[in-house]
């Protein structure tokens, strides 16, 4: 165990955790964030993605100890159900999920690459998208909202 | 107030929905609570309407269902058909979920039947037509106005002079003391406000900023975490396991075992992961398995239960006279729920009581499951529902609900089970069930069909636990308790009345039974035998459970009959079809989609390169629980053997639609993801166990593909009973691309998934 200091959704927290914790347990277990969620543990589906200094990051495969300095923003540090940021608003707009399991890979995983790129096309969006699941198959909204929140975001 | 105040004191405290928050938040009022309705002293009586319906001094309403949402849209539909009923907003109703110590016991929460069961003119439904009525008779006394004479608007009822009274002034904090009247009568579809209006997902704003709890959130104080331990081969046993090779894992609090079922349980998840690795445990070499290549083969063999579904007796006559006859088989594999979340549960076990949050789909059967397992009184368990990821049927969510109350009784702690994904995939979820089908028709000199001869082979082990089948999933199995499985028998001849709950019997034929008919078609000789087989794995309901597969065959024939007589598929089916709701869907789609009228394959189609085609496919969910006709529109790349579909047309009729939005949600989803189970999903497995345990080797398809255009007919009766929206269009998907392939390329794909390899093979042997 040793002490790790983590700043998150703009709040840094001083944690005595293994280093080699996945970045994942420390959001959801020790800080009881529920936006990061475990869906495989292999970054294969993209449900514990977080944004780690601007760029998707898949937490649980992260060992905490790799994240240092860097600041993270889970899905409940974009906005808030008051106020949602803009992409969680163009989500809510076009009802753009079932389940809402993956719901943060999918948000966190659009923003970070269309922050990087803001001008790309739909299908650098899709190929961006490529390694992110939803079972539910909730794609024609997902798209839908990510498009919407392009657009908004080039205005 | 002896009995109820802390049900009142609930519902006058709890100031947010329910959704927004916590779980465990749920316990305190309960906690000293005694009586009928606050704790598992007793159960509680469905045929009450205290046991449905309270209201709040307040006003505010909260209802208590025993069907939840998983993602399907249940929690906003429910929540329209209260307010619609009780004539309020909305935000003046709480529906309280799936929770055995509060809402009464409505089975399981699947297979299309919430909608069903809670809309028309029983369970939920009745009850809010039965407060409302209460409410108007007692507001009449109240006021001296006849009933006829009152109206209502957002929970204040008022008589014409102006005189009038609330619900909270009525009845707020007190109970109704009444049964459930089954003459209360529903507000009419042409009254409503609010059900039948596209009303926006009343949880989405929770979800997309993070702020809703999932299971997989639930931390309770004190909890420890847990991970189990399967075994390596399917049909392995424990011989020994050697807790010192986890020895000296820091915060190790135990290594349980119980006959096969090993878990550990540590303080923090990282050292528990590390320990169920880690952990040394010697198996049997298990039972073996049969050859993947050959199992279609090899279960056609096997001893079966068999059930003949319809049998007119003429069928092999016709067959034998038949100016054509035309045969075909199709096989359809296993397939993983594959939810996204790795499947999660917490549970407190006590010495003599246990609560456990769930995502199960079945609160009131998991609560007898964990009972027999941990062997305590059923009403000393809790089981508590709160959302895990889309289940779409028997994912892990019942095994890792009991997985944590093992763990937890065998440390005395509560215990957060979190499943791996190998876990879940390898042995945490009862796969959809395999099946081959054969399919033989007659067809006299006009074309017509005259004869339709289906004989299908699917396996089972387990499925739903029940009350009494802990052993119908893994973790109860591993325990001690033995699977149901299948006795071999013969079959009967038919009786009673048309049972197609599987759709094993095809829409084209006339469904009779001693004279008695229930099938949608014409055809007037039919038999359809069913052999049921033992399964080397878990099988379960996952979204439209055989009746996608059955469909997959009778959809894929007939375009194959249609495509012989060279006519056109959709006129084809018209042709044979009788049951008008059938008939209206096909011909919806076929409209909305501006199907090019003509025979299949297409006549102008490519011969190598990439090619372009249409396909139809319809059915009566499960005979009569909703109707449904869809399009695809394929490009093939024949070099690749790669399918892309263009666009999907899907025209639903599922009765009077309770909301538009959710109805439109639930078929794209279910059409893609009918897509993802067509073109790639199988469950793989070598000599000894299952392979394909993670995405890497399960192939979904990720939000990365070029999506489909997905257009809804819609087609409302409000005048129909309410029937299932959730598994319609999911079950005509395979068949339908199916179908667009061969129009596209002259080649037929009767096996799925029509993987690249398989499409090529059927490219290169097309006549």
């Amino acid at each position: 165990m040793s002490i790790i200091a983590l700043k998150v959704n703009g709040t840094v927290h001083s944690i005595d955790i293994d280093p080699e914790t996945p970045l994942l347990y420390v959001l959801s277990d020790e800080l009881h964030l529920r936006g990061p969620k475990f869906g495989c543990g292999l970054g294969q589906c993209g449900a514990c993605t977080v944004i780690m200094d601007g760029d998707a990051v898949r937490s649980c495969i992260t060992p905490v100890s790799a994240v240092n300095k860097a600041e993270i923003t889970t899905l409940e540090g974009l906005g808030t159900a008051e106020k949602p940021h803009p992409i969680q608003q163009a989500f809510i707009d076009e009802q753009a999920a079932q389940c809402g399991f993956c719901l943060s890979g999918v948000i966190l995983t659009a923003k970070a690459f269309l922050d990087q790129n803001p001008k790309a096309t739909q299908a650098e969006i899709g190929k961006a998208l490529s390694g992110v699941l939803c079972r539910c198959f909730t794609h024609v909204r997902m798209f839908a909202a990510i498009e919407r929140y392009a657009r908004g975001r080039r205005a | 107030m002896s009995t109820g105040s802390s049900r009142r004191d609930f519902l006058k405290t709890s100031g947010a929905l329910i959704v927004s928050f916590s779980a465990t938040s749920l316990l305190r009022p309960f906690a000293f609570a005694q009586g009928q309705f606050d704790t598992h002293m007793s159960h509680i009586d469905p045929t009450k309407l205290d046991s449905w319906i309270a209201v709040g001094s307040d006003s505010m309403v909260t209802a208590y269902t025993g069907k939840c949402d998983f993602g399907q849209g249940m929690y906003t539909a429910q929540t329209q058909l209260i307010a619609e009923e009780l004539c309020v907003a909305l935000d003046r109703v709480r529906l309280v979920q799936c929770d055995t110590s509060i809402t009464p016991d409505q089975g399981t929460t699947s297979g299309s039947q919430s909608t069903p069961n809670n809309f028309n003119t029983a369970g939920l439904a009745q009850a809010a037509a039965t407060a409302r009525e209460a409410l108007l008779s007692m507001a009449s006394q109240r006021l001296g106005v006849r009933v006829d004479q009152l109206s209502v608007a957002n929970g204040v009822i008022s008589g014409k002079a102006g005189a009038h009274i609330s619900y909270g002034e009525l009845i707020g904090g007190k109970r109704f003391n009444l049964s459930l009247s089954s003459t209360a009568k529903r507000r009419s579809p042409g009254e409503w406000t609010v059900l039948g209006k596209p009303v926006p997902s009343l949880d989405i704003t929770a979800l997309a900023t993070g702020e809703f709890e999932f299971v997989h959130n639930v931390h309770v104080p004190g909890m420890l975490h847990g991970r189990v331990v399967r075994p390596p081969a399917i049909g392995a046993a424990v011989v020994s396991v050697d807790e010192s090779s986890v020895r000296g894992i820091p915060g190790l609090v135990k290594v349980v075992v119980r006959k096969n079922f090993i878990g550990v349980v540590a303080e923090k998840q990282q050292q528990v992961v590390q320990a169920a690795s880690q952990l040394k445990v010697t198996w049997t070499a298990g039972s073996g398995l049969p050859a993947q290549q050959d199992f279609y083969e090899y279960i056609r063999k096997q001893p079966s239960r068999d059930v003949l579904i319809v049998n007119s007796q003429d069928v092999e006559e016709k067959l034998a006279n038949a100016a054509a006859l035309i045969k075909a088989s199709y096989s359809h594999p296993y397939q993983a729920h594959g939810s996204i979340a790795a499947s999660c549960a917490v549970a407190d076990v006590k010495t003599d009581r246990a609560t456990v949050w769930s995502p199960t789909q079945s609160v009131y059967p998991t609560r007898s499951g964990v009972a027999t397992l941990l062997g305590i009184p059923q009403e000393s368990v809790r089981v508590i529902f709160v959302r895990g990821s889309g289940c779409y049927g028997l994912n892990g969510a019942d095994t890792v609900s009991y997985d944590a109350a093992l763990l937890s009784q065998a440390v005395g702690k509560p215990v957060r089970v979190q499943l791996s994904r190998k876990d879940e995939m390898a042995w945490g979820e009862n796969y959809g069930a395999a099946c081959v089908i054969d399919q033989r028709a007659a067809l006299d000199a006009d074309g017509a069909i005259v004869a339709w001869d289906c004989e299908n082979w699917a396996v089972s082990l387990g499925g739903r636990p029940g009350y009494d089948h802990p052993g119908n999933v893994i973790t109860g199995a591993l325990a001690g308790y033995g699977p149901e499985t299948i006795t071999p028998s013969t079959a009967s001849e038919p009786s009673g009345e048309l049972r197609n709950g599987n759709n094993a019997v095809p829409s084209y034929v006339v469904g009779c039974i001693s004279g008695k008919c229930g099938g949608a078609g014409k055809v007037r000789s039919e038999r359809v035998l069913v052999h049921t087989v033992k399964s080397p794995f878990f099988t379960g309901p996952l979204r439209s459970p055989l009746r996608l597969q059955n469909t997959f065959a009778h959809e894929c024939f007939m375009d194959e009959l249609s495509a012989h007589v060279k006519s056109d598929p959709v006129a084809y089916r018209l042709q044979h079809l009788s049951e008008t709701r059938m008939i209206d869907v096909v011909k919806a789609a076929a409209k909305a989609a501006k199907w090019d009228e003509r025979p299949s394959p297409n006549p102008k189609r490519a011969k190598a390169g990439k090619t372009t085609g249409r396909g139809i496919a319809c059915v009566a969910y499960e005979g009569d629980n909703g109707y449904v006709a869809l399009t695809a529109e394929v490009e093939v790349d024949q070099a690749a053997g790669r399918v892309q579909v263009i666009r999907f047309v899907v025209a639903q009729d599922c009765g009077p639609i309770s909301n538009p939005a959710g109805i439109r949600n639930q078929i794209e989803g279910g059409v893609l993801q009918g897509m993802s189970r067509a073109l790639g999903e199988e469950v793989t497995w070598d000599e000894h166990n299952v392979t394909s345990t993670s995405w890497g080797t399960y192939h979904s398809l990720p939000l990365g593909i070029e999506v489909p255009a997905v257009e809804s007919v819609l087609i409302n009766r409000p005048d129909v009973r309410a029937t299932g929206a959730g598994e319609t269009a999911i079950t005509v998907v395979a068949a339908a691309i199916g179908n667009a392939i061969f129009d596209a390329t002259g080649a037929r794909s009767r096996q799925v998934p029509f993987t690249p390899a398989r499409l090529k093979a059927a490219l290169d042997t097309r006549s």
